[in-house]
């Protein structure tokens, strides 16, 4: 099935997808450099121009918030039309592209400008530029407008379709925007009551334990808010790309409603070795993590059935042989390439994200080489990668152009793994046996032959780290290379389409209310978040103490 | 759900179960624990190693741009050690390599961690959280002989 779609809603939805797209260039640019840094080629504070922590921080913004959320937000525009039959309001929806657009042009112009070296966690009460805090501000805001504009959508569908079932993909993005919503109150308070007023100095200093509390009440759910529109490539689209169907659909609605309840309240397990939190409130959120882990296993097991019967569909007969039977090397099917090796990349982010989870496990991997390297095989991964195919995607398909050099594009998920596994498995071992640290320009000392704190130990794995860059480096260019192409290609059809491989079920949905409403999940958020919060804003008020001047990256000496 | 899908869900959940439950054997019966709020000892600025006893020390760690006071601590073997933080600026980190202190200078609180040092050597004592242009130069030592 084709939906058709207009020529103001076809310009908005390529806008939202290509500018972050163009951005992320500079992301990953920083994302190699920073390889050549920490693998211990550079041995310098900058290169052309562009400081470590300065480019750190452009990496984390660009590549983990702005390239993301706008493409969701694209992506969903782009869902909301196809299964909902609708456009959102177009003016509304270019409002959003707007605000996440001057947003993040004001937070670049700060982070290119070196004021704002602060990375994408913010780090009070290391201080940023007021466009920095005012430009995230926006980005969030507009990202909420295009999630706004699609509620009205939804509830005329409902009136007009009554007793028909919300479609799954869009039970799956309602599901994503309403973690992103509820979370990014949490960091809309930090920079709303705390970072703002501070930084154009209504207020002299600042409650540091609190805006890390509030940081972190988004930190966690922003990687579901990542993982989820991946989800639902998984779900709805890769058993069809593979020639199957969906194992279960009452599987895929139970999954995305138990993120709704569990993605929030377990920010706590990034802070579990901060002071000011209490153990109980660490337990409870490790705890509750052990939970979010739970759609992720019932994820693995009905993409796992999904792919079997794909597989034998296409004539295995064996036990596992159906694994060997998917279209890997189909260029025509290039978009089932970008999904499967994310998701194969992701079962070792996931086991290894429940390692972090793990209460006091997390010490001997808290703030080392560990912790990038797992993220890079979640958001790094299965995220990257599919929100890479969805921009190529779609942009294919809204301009009626083919994708160029089909070969080149089926060569980028797979060299991005292999750089991927040299990259991460190197950081992760490095960092638990030898506490090697993230955030950390190591060329200039931990891995400089010329400085004393020179570590020969950690050689190896820099280098792998280099090999690693190097690959996931190439495959980027190549990306890019294939986008370009295709867009200064003629078109060889009509655009303005946009039509999704939507996979029938095996065991379609069963009707049940609870799979089809977000009202009782949304409930039982709220106690949770009261729960986990409240304890941990108790403790926060009873064990700290003091607040504190601003501090530039720069100088000891706090800002006057 | 049919069988199958049973039956994996719980496993998944048995596994879950399974990893908590040695997280938790961990915490009560070996002691392995996080660090919780500090609210009994004052805020303090200096640097020092303090002897209680025999083999009982107390280390008051400052971590600032962009060093540990104090610099270098050296301690006999089998010693046990309350272990403070605090930062006197920016949020920094604290990671005493190959053990299972890892803390957090967070300004307006107190870290504390409890560690014996069993085996001689040299402990690296990393700042590994970004606190700055001088981030990486922020190592200091423990030496236990």
């Amino acid at each position: 099935m084709e939906v058709k779609v207009s020529a103001g809603f076809k310009k908005m939805i390529l806008a939202t997808l290509l500018f972050p797209t163009m951005l992320l260039i500079l992301g990953l640019y920083h994302g190699v450099l920073q390889a050549y840094y920490r693998g211990g080629w550079i041995h310098d504070t900058s290169f052309w121009g562009l400081e470590y922590y300065q480019g750190l921080t452009l990496h984390g913004v660009i590549n983990a918030i702005v390239f993301t959320t706008m493409v969701i937000v694209g992506f969903g525009h782009a869902l909301i039309a196809y299964f909902l039959k609708k456009e959102p309001n177009l003016k509304v929806a270019w409002l959003s592209f707007w605000l996440m657009t001057i947003g993040v042009l004001m937070a670049a112009w700060a982070i290119l400008a070196g004021k704002a070296t602060v990375l994408y966690t913010f780090y009070a009460p290391l201080k940023a530029h007021t466009l920095f805090y005012l430009g995230a501000t926006l980005l969030i805001i507009g990202s909420w407008v295009a999630f706004f504009s699609w509620i009205p959508v939804l509830r005329q569908w409902r009136k007009e379709n009554p007793g028909k079932p919300v479609p799954l993909a869009v039970i799956g993005i309602f599901s994503t925007f309403i973690v992103w919503f509820v979370a990014t109150l949490g960091v809309a308070a930090e920079v709303l009551i705390y970072l703002l007023p501070w930084s154009v100095g209504i207020m002299e200093e600042v409650d540091v334990p609190m805006t890390r509390l509030l940081f972190w009440f988004f930190g966690h759910p922003l990687v579901y808010f990542w993982l989820l529109p991946a989800y639902i490539m998984y779900y709805v689209f890769m058993p069809k790309l593979a020639g199957g169907k969906l194992y279960s659909e009452d599987a895929a609605r139970l999954v995305f409603l138990l993120f709704i309840v569990f993605s929030i309240p377990v920010g706590v397990h990034h802070q579990f070795t901060e002071p000011g939190l209490s153990q109980t409130t660490k337990l409870l959120h490790s705890m509750i993590t052990f939970a979010v882990a739970i759609p992720s296993l019932i994820t693995a097991f009905t993409l796992a059935a999904s792919l079997e019967y794909a597989g034998r569909q296409r004539g295995s007969t064996s036990l596992l042989g159906w694994m060997f039977k998917q279209p890997f090397f189909d260029k025509n099917n290039w978009f089932f390439a970008y999904l499967i090796v994310g998701l194969i990349i992701f079962i070792i982010g996931g086991f290894t994200g429940v390692v972090n989870a793990s209460y006091n496990v997390n010490l001997v991997v808290h703030n080392t080489a560990w912790i990038p390297g797992h993220f890079h095989m979640t958001v790094g991964a299965p995220v990257a990668l599919a929100l890479m195919a969805i921009v190529l995607y779609l942009y294919a398909q809204l301009t009626g152009k083919e994708i160029k050099l089909k070969w080149l594009n089926l060569s980028v998920p797979y060299l991005w793994a292999l750089g991927l596994l040299f990259m991460s498995t190197a950081m992760m071992y490095n960092g638990v046996v030898n506490g090697e640290p993230r955030r950390t320009n190591l060329g200039l000392t931990y891995l400089n032959p010329d400085n004393p704190l020179f570590k020969p130990e950690w050689v190896p794995y820099a280098n792998s780290v280099l090999i690693g860059g190097t690959l996931l480096g190439t495959a980027a260019i190549i990306y890019f290379v294939v986008l370009f192409a295709t867009m200064f290609s003629k078109a060889t059809r009509e655009g303005g389409v946009i039509s999704f491989p939507v996979a029938e079920t095996v065991h379609g949905f069963s009707g049940a209310k609870w799979l089809d409403s977000f009202r009782p999940w949304i409930i039982i958020l709220i106690i949770l978040i009261i729960a986990a919060y409240g304890l941990a804003i108790y403790d926060v008020i009873n064990s700290t103490y003091g607040t504190s001047p601003g501090y530039s990256p720069v100088s000891p000496v706090p800002i006057k | 759900m049919d069988r199958s899908e049973k039956f994996a869900l719980t496993l998944g959940i048995f596994f879950l179960i399974i990893l908590f439950g040695a997280v938790l054997y961990a915490k009560s019966q070996s002691g392995v624990d996080l660090p919780g709020c500090v609210t009994d000892v004052e805020p303090y600025s200096e640097g020092k190693v303090d002897t209680l006893d025999d083999n009982r020390f107390q280390i008051q760690y400052v971590a600032r741009m962009w060093l540990f006071m104090p610099m270098e601590v050296k301690l006999p073997v089998g010693s046990e050690v309350d272990i403070y933080v605090v930062s006197h600026d920016v949020v920094h980190g604290l990671q005493i390599v190959g053990t299972d202190v890892n803390l957090m200078a967070v300004p307006g609180a107190i870290a504390y961690k409890k560690y014996k040092f069993d085996k001689p050597g040299v402990y690296y004592v990393r700042c590994h959280e970004y606190c700055g242009v001088g981030h990486q130069n922020m190592e200091a030592k423990i030496i236990v002989e």
